[in-house]
């Protein structure tokens, strides 16, 4: 993981911000509820003004994460640092994070301005800093209208600023978000990914962003964190993490990701060698082999980077290959989706830019090749179960 | 059979849920409270029976007689209610917060007494105060009380015995307006750097003020009337107002002044309520709960 956190990192970091600095970090945190263990011994390190997204299944643990920065939660072991202050031991209200809470949790008994200036009114500033701060915030998130109304006089996208808002105005050092747009239908969802993402770039403020939707995390974030049973599987980039999966869960999380069994065998040069369960031989770079133990191990390569090939055509020189059946052929307007039989069993995905405007370019049950350069292969452990 | 337009029918509908309540109020309530300003302006004795005669002067007589036990009654009352309010808070907050699995058998707990007449609960606190009983005894002990000092027939035992017999009636709607709010809101205040003094006093006090107003009405009305205690527990030197009418309506059988009495009381009541909502915010009373 840290090989390629650190590309990652070279590769995303802007130009003049100087060496990142870390803003929350978590070491070594676990944390176990009675017969549950909800976070296993967890190493995070978000840096100062990224947008952060925490993203994984159900249960896996997201939520306890972030409520053990916010302090509502006190991790079984470990430590969490803000800006390398060690706040294991501090109650939130002495934390400088803030939080938007799924629910809201928005006061019923104060208006939305009073609610905005919860956070203020606590740290004692001035009446005259607080209303403008309030004013100011309030703009940001297109609400000065509605300052008077009472939270259940507002709809639920209304009241998602205003629990934005109501973080916000405190400037903490992190926002904490879970799942923010859970409650919300799908166009608004898109509409304030987009808001959320301006704000963030607006205010530079650390955002973590905890979702269950591997596409608004990789709309909004800079860095994606993938949980899988209390642990992170993997950080990075949302394209690092969709071209270089270094396990199978997170190549199944993020996007369709085509697997078949294989055995590695030797090295030759920068490539190694695999050889799949029905005999194939196929190649990958060394670098995009996951971490593994033993020879068995799964073989991936992404449904757009593979060209379908009728049977009998000569295949390009020293590409990967497979046989296979179409069994499903679908129409999609700019690409068209495949679902190819291999040989060995697997339904693989293959989709194919919709360039010639032959929609009908292979019929169901002819028989194809497979054919996709080693370079995008990609090498993880076997896994017993999927999920995805 | 009546053919009606939908909007009419919609419009009817509403009729038919308070009917009944309405024809309740008004053979048991308004009815009642008619024959009484009747009976609270006519003059006459026992023997002769009365008449109406629009005599105010029962009135003006009466508060200027019994102005004594009217403002005992308020001042009694108000005391058992706030001595309602300080118990009842935090048998309440612990009820619907951390009583856990426990938390039906504490709301058993509390209405439990109800269980057990009224009257006897308070001849029992008549042993448990009496003049060789074992708290005295133990207080005297202690030097809590003199030697000579008694509990039973004095202010303390009526006030403790009303504070007593009313307390489920606090108890119970202030669990309520508690066990409403949201505990998240709580970790939203705390998030905000509320400390936990902080978000009790900004969050959950103003989110309960409707429990504690309803649970207040409902100990301090009924402890303005009440008559047991000061009878059962105290002297004719604690005797409230309701002590009053009811010998005025039992013993002495002068109905007008008895009348008078108690739409002064209900008058008197009523001011209280008025200014008790200003206090705490009408608004606040009824948007909270939104
Ligand atoms: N207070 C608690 N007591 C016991 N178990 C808990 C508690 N909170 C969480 N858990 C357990 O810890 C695990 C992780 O929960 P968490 O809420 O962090 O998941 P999540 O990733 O946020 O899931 P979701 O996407 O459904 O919100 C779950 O198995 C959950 O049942
Ligand atoms: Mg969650």
């Amino acid at each position: 993981m840290t090989d390629a956190e650190q590309a990652q990192r070279e590769s995303t970091e802007p130009a003049g911000l100087g060496p990142a600095e870390s803003d929350i970090c978590l070491q070594g945190v676990s944390k176990r509820f009675a017969g549950t263990t909800a976070v296993d011994d967890l190493d995070l390190e978000i840096e100062r003004g990224a947008f952060f997204a925490l993203l994984g299944p159900s249960g896996c643990g997201k939520t306890t994460t972030l409520r053990m920065i916010g302090g509502f939660e006190a991790p079984t072991e470990g430590r969490v640092l803000l800006g390398g202050e060690d706040v294991t031991d501090r109650p939130p209200y002495k934390r400088d994070v803030n939080t938007v809470f799924q629910s809201y949790a928005l006061f019923p008994h104060l208006t939305v301005e009073r609610n905005v200036a919860f956070g203020l009114e606590r740290r004692k500033l001035d009446k005259a800093e607080i209303a403008r701060r309030v004013q100011e915030t309030l703009e940001l998130v297109q609400l000065e209208a509605l300052a008077g109304r009472k939270p259940a006089q507002l709809s639920g996208g209304q009241q998602q600023r205003v629990a934005l808002a109501r973080a916000l105005v405190n400037r903490p050092r992190a926002l904490l978000l879970d799942e923010p747009l859970g409650a919300l239908d799908l166009r608004l969802r898109k509409q304030l990914q987009i808001e959320l993402k301006r704000i963030q770039q607006d205010v530079g403020i650390t955002f973590v962003h905890v979702t269950h939707d591997q596409e608004e995390a990789m709309t909004m974030a800079d860095r994606i964190a993938v949980m899988h049973k209390g642990r992170i599987e993997q950080a990075g980039g949302a394209a690092e993490l969709y071209e270089r999966p270094r396990t199978a869960f997170v190549a199944n999380f993020l996007g369709v990701s085509n697997l078949v069994d294989a055995r590695l065998g030797e090295r030759d040069g920068e490539l190694v060698t695999l050889e799949t369960h029905d005999g194939a031989r196929l190649r990958a770079p060394a670098d995009r082999v996951g971490p593994h133990d033993g020879q068995a191990v799964q073989v991936g390569v992404r449904p757009e980077k593979v060209r379908l090939l009728r049977d009998g055509v000569a295949p390009p020189e020293d590409a990967n290959l497979l046989r296979g059946t179409i069994v499903v052929a679908s129409f999609l307007g700019v690409s068209i989706q495949y679902l190819v039989r291999t040989k060995g069993g697997e339904e693989l995905t293959v989709v194919v830019q919709n360039t010639e405007g032959e929609p009908d370019a292979f019929t169901v049950g002819s028989e194809v090749q497979l054919a996709w350069p080693p370079r995008h292969t990609f090498v993880v452990a076997k896994e017993t179960h999927h999920e995805a | 059979m009546l053919r009606l337009s939908l909007a009419r029918r919609r419009s009817l509908l509403p009729w038919l849920f308070v009917g009944p309540g309405l024809l309740w109020l008004a053979l048991f309530f308004i009815i009642p409270l008619a024959n009484q300003a009747n009976v609270s302006l006519q003059t006459g004795n026992p023997d002769t029976g009365y008449a109406f005669t629009w005599a105010f002067s029962t009135y003006t007589d009466a508060i200027s007689e019994y102005q004594e036990q009217f403002l005992r009654s308020l001042g009694y009352a108000a005391t058992a209610t706030v001595l309602c309010l300080i118990i009842a808070f935090p048998l309440a907050y612990f009820t619907a917060y951390r009583a856990g699995r426990f938390r039906n058998l504490m709301l058993l707990l509390i209405i439990l007494p109800f269980f057990m007449s009224y009257v006897l609960r308070t001849v029992a606190w008549q042993l448990i105060l009496s003049d060789n009983g074992w708290v005295l005894a133990r207080l005297r002990d202690v030097g809590l009380v003199s030697d000579t000092g008694r509990l039973l027939a004095t202010r303390t035992a009526v006030i403790a015995g009303i504070t007593y017999n009313f307390l489920p009636f606090m108890a119970l709607p202030l669990y309520v307006s508690l066990e409403k709010i949201d505990r998240r809101l709580i970790e939203a205040a705390k998030d905000l750097y509320a400390s936990p003094i902080t978000a009790f006093r900004k969050v959950t006090l103003p989110l309960a003020l409707p429990g504690i107003f309803a649970g207040s009405l409902l100990t301090f009305i009924p402890a303005c009337g009440d008559f047991v205690n000061a009878a059962l527990l105290g002297t004719s030197r604690q005797f409230m107002i309701g002590n009053v009418i009811q010998s005025k309506f039992i013993t002495i059988l002068d109905y007008p002044t008895a009348a008078a009495l108690s739409f002064i009381l209900m008058s008197f009541i009523l001011i209280g309520i008025f200014i008790y909502a200003r206090l705490l915010g009408a608004r606040n009373l009824t948007q909270a709960a939104l």
